[in-house]
């Protein structure tokens, strides 16, 4: 069995586990090339379905295109679409773009506040509806208790720490040294009440895998991801106040695997675009021990 | 394209006591195969810098900031390098005993292990606990890297010592190792080029001894096995296939293959094998994550094995004898219930017998009726239900299973051998029944979504006078009151009518009595019904035999004040007329999802 389809079978196999064990589930797609090729696979999973609702986290700052990318495929492929905001914090302009406050201070606020009080239903959530094609405040405020998250272990030194159900608390703490063990296929799926399971279906894939699945598959991408001509391209999506797209003239997928595998990127991180990995030493990782993804 | 997909995959797991330099070794590997992307370097280096600490290829793993105050590794990393042969994923395992379970976690998932030990230290616990892990964890291919040469001033004589000494000791696991290495990580000998501080030694190095090793296969000529993980019913869409969902462990199967599914023994024939978004296939083989309509919708759920007809079949009973690790901080103890997960099987598992307990530091075995944590034990194990599983010799994952007790995994095992149980001939009988019985055109979810219930077994058992048959008549009024469909049905309705034969002979046999209520049971229960039964002091021994009958869901009341029997009661009403006993009952089945809103009037 080739590298590729392995990989797919074990994040088929994970997404069926979360599916069948865990109540209340949700797969968090951030738009991003990971959480699209997630979400590819939970259509392959339940065969042309998925049976959970997406949840997006709007900062309000996200790239224009990748909020149309979003309703387009919400539409096409009959997603259960939802997505939640800080509307306070950006009412009151705590953001890094008006200069209040930090990078990482500002995703605290409009990411881990937003998805935390999203998931919890405590925040309106904002539900497609495939009638009129518009959103509406949903009425269910029921808490999601398990979440599905596109991380990959080769992000950056604390997501290699993961397990693919990954237990947090009732403060959505991560507590990294006291995780459960995982083996043979076997995963936490029991949990007290009050506490709720990340799934991380991804985990082992790498930034190329996601590249050539996405060309094998024939995966729809996001525009961003590709050069326009200009000789710029984004390799990681995020706000467009602090992602910065790269010098590339990749306009295909086959470009940009050819540019992974052995161009000017193989050995370049892949978050060095993204401001708030640079702040301190341990800003991610103190961001995901409060629930950032 | 595709040299790249192509291209062989490896996971590897890196073992060894605590400060004997594994960190050391994956950094020195990552940097001398180029796998550092270029900010991760310059970021440990900017870190050292500005802590003054001097750079260590250490730090390039150790990239929480807790975990580099702490100087140890506390989980299982996962590094990515390549050779010219293989993409390989290294799993860092802990160093430290309580981590024990980490350290599990990284090797489960490994082919192969690189076991590291302080050429100055030499072999310590862990040295050998790992080892022992690693073979019961189904780990054959090891390397010993005896690391930190320098320190010995590169001996031969130190090399020999610890040499002869660990492989003396893998060897009692049934361990050849096939590499022994000596290296050193800080000044980089043998780990990608020789150095040239050995030039005794002739092998190979850390890099070549990894392509060396051999990747297991996916076992497609094995006997099929597919443990079913789920049941899809999407309707959207106009969808109305029923598809039995699930991960191929080994073997093969095609369309019009003759299936069995086990403990159950319910037979089909796969029609399909469904794959999205190319369609249909004309197989499916081990590693596969698929799924299958049959030509007969018999009713099957998750936790059941699906084989092949013509192949052999899982050993199906509810007792077994397996060797386990023991990760809980809680002691592991004869009598006490706990939960087995075997693939997508969950039943409730009780330690019959633990026979004997092994120290896998030394390999003595000693007798003691509880194991204690990172202990290894061999053992009897009694299921609540039967299970469907091989040994593992046969095949390894319907084989081993894990241990759960509360939330949490505790601990996990591998079936050295099935037993017979005390129902072994009942079973077959069910087995039987269940392979001959003829299904409608309606089947359990259809017929559960027209009532809005599931069917379920309500037992009231208790001394005599306790009021059991009030409380059960109560509860049935209540039921149908509601619009759901449940029936009371009596003891004496029963024995002088189906047993009369046994009633009149005087043939009591208790067994054939449960046997035959059970039969009767399952009828009723799989046409859609909620039914209510009251029985005398029914033991455990009882319930189980009309466990093994019946097909669905069973709940125990005990109703009295005392308990007189050692059945394992969902609830207990010490008083039989408290108007809280029936709240309860119904609560008690909407939490279960036996009673829930219709969705619709119609299917």
């Amino acid at each position: 069995m080739d590298h590729l389809t392995a990989l797919e079978n074990r994040s088929i196999h994970i997404l069926r586990e979360a599916y069948s064990q865990l109540g209340n589930l949700c797969m968090l797609w951030s738009i991003g090339k990971d959480s699209t090729v997630m979400l590819y696979l939970a259509r392959k999973a339940f065969f042309g379905h998925v049976p959970f609702p997406l949840v997006h986290i709007d900062t309000g700052y996200k790239i224009e295109e990748m909020i149309a990318y979003r309703d387009t495929l919400a539409r096409e492929w009959k997603l259960d679409m939802i997505f939640g905001m800080n509307e306070q914090a950006l009412q009151n302009k705590e953001t890094f773009p008006d200069g209040k406050i930090s990078h990482v201070a500002c995703c605290k606020l409009l990411k881990t506040e937003a998805l935390a009080h999203t998931l919890s239903g405590a925040w309106p959530r904002y539900r497609m509806n495939h009638e009129t094609g518009t959103y509406q405040v949903d009425r269910n405020t029921e808490p999601f208790t398990g979440v599905i998250v596109g991380v990959r272990a080769d992000e950056e030194g604390s997501r290699s720490k993961e397990r693919y159900f990954s237990p947090r608390d009732r403060n959505n703490d991560w507590d990294v040294g006291n995780q459960p063990p995982e083996f043979w296929n076997q995963y936490k799926t029991d949990f007290a009440p009050g506490t709720h399971v990340r799934v991380h279906p991804l985990l082992d894939w790498t930034e190329l895998d996601i590249w050539e699945y996405i060309e094998r598959e024939s995966i729809p991408m996001v525009s961003l991801y590709f050069d326009d001509g200009c000789g710029k391209r984004y390799r990681s999506l995020g706000c467009a106040p602090c992602t910065a797209p790269i010098e590339s003239r990749a306009k295909t997928v086959r470009e940009v695997v050819d540019e992974l595998r052995t161009g000017k990127l193989a050995s370049i991180a892949e978050r060095s675009g993204r401001a708030q990995d640079k702040e301190d030493g341990g800003g991610l990782e103190e961001l995901r021990k409060q629930g950032y993804m | 394209m595709a040299t790249a997909t192509k291209r062989e995959d490896m996971n590897i797991v890196i073992v060894g006591h605590v400060d004997h330099g594994k960190s050391t070794v994956i950094g020195r590997l990552l940097a001398d195969t180029d796998s550092l992307p270029e900010g991760k370097l310059d970021a440990i280096r900017e870190l050292c810098r500005r802590t003054s600490k001097p750079f260590e290829y250490a730090f390039l793993l150790d990239a929480l900031k807790d975990e580099r105050a702490q100087g140890i590794t506390i989980d299982a990393a996962r590094c990515f390098f390549k050779t010219a042969a293989r993409n390989y994923t290294i799993l860092d395992a802990p160093g430290h005993i309580e981590f024990l379970r980490n350290m599990v976690t990284g090797a489960a998932r490994a082919q192969a292990a690189l076991l590291v030990i302080d050429a100055k230290e030499g072999v310590r616990e862990n040295s050998r606990r790992h080892g022992y892990m690693l073979s019961i964890l189904g780990i054959r291919q090891i390397a010993v890297v005896i690391n930190k040469m320098d320190l010995v001033g590169f001996s031969k004589e130190t090399f020999e010592t610890i040499r002869k000494e660990y492989t003396a000791f893998l060897e009692r696991l049934g361990i050849v190792p096939k590499f022994v290495l000596p290296v050193s990580a800080f000044c980089g000998d043998n780990i990608r080029d020789p150095g040239v501080n050995m030039p005794w030694y002739e092998g190979t190095t850390v890099l070549e001894t990894l392509d060396l090793f051999e990747n297991e296969r996916d076992d497609v000529h094995h006997f099929f096995r597919m443990p079913v993980q789920d049941v899809y019913k999407f309707t959207s869409g106009g969808d109305d296939r029923r598809i039995i969902a699930g991960t191929v462990c080994t073997g093969r199967i095609e369309v019009g293959d003759d299936v069995v599914f086990f403990p159950s023994g319910k037979t089909s024939r796969i029609r399909s094998v469904e794959s999205f978004p190319t369609g249909p296939a004309a197989f499916a083989e081990a590693g596969a994550a698929t799924g299958v309509t049959l030509e007969e919708q018999i009713y099957v759920t998750r936790g059941e094995v699906m084989a092949r007809k013509d192949e052999p079949m899982p050993h199906v009973s509810t007792r077994l004898e397996a060797s386990i690790f023991w990760l809980g901080k809680k002691d592991f103890r004869e009598g006490q219930e706990y939960t087995l997960k075997l693939e997508s099987k969950k039943v409730r598992v009780t330690p019959e017998k633990i026979r004997s307990i092994l120290d896998s530091g030394s390999l003595a075995k000693r007798k003691r009726d509880r194991v204690r944590q990172n202990e290894a034990a061999d053992c009897i194990l009694k299921t609540e239900k039967p299970i469907a599983f091989d040994t593992a010799n046969q095949n390894a994952s319907t084989g081993r299973f894990v241990l759960v007790d509360g939330y949490e995994i505790v601990g996990g095992g591998i079936i050295t051998a099935s037993l017979p149980d005390d129902r072994s001939e009942l079973k077959t009988r069910v087995s039987i029944r269940n392979s001959k019985w003829e299904s409608g055109w309606v089947n359990p979810s259809m017929r559960a979504e027209k009532y809005g219930q599931k069917p379920i077994l309500f037992i009231l058992t208790g001394g005599a006078d306790a009021g059991k048959k009030d409380l059960a008549k109560a509860f049935e009024s209540q039921l149908v009151r509601c619009g759901h469909i449940a029936y009371f049905l009596g003891i004496g309705t029963f024995l002088y009518g189906v047993d009369s034969d046994m009633k009149l002979s005087g043939n009591n046999i208790r067994e054939e009595h449960i046997r035959r209520f059970g039969e009767v049971a399952n009828l009723m229960l799989d046409a859609g019904m909620i039914l209510i039964v009251t029985a005398r002091n029914m033991t455990q021994a009882d319930l189980e035999i009309m466990k093994t009958v019946i097909t669905g869901d069973v709940a125990v009341m005990w109703v009295g004040k005392e308990r007189m029997t050692d059945i394992f009661a969902d609830l207990c009403f010490p008083d039989a007329y408290n108007p809280e006993n029936l709240v309860k009952m119904n609560e008690h089945l909407a939490h279960y999802g036996v009673i829930f809103e219709r969705r619709g009037e119609s299917l």
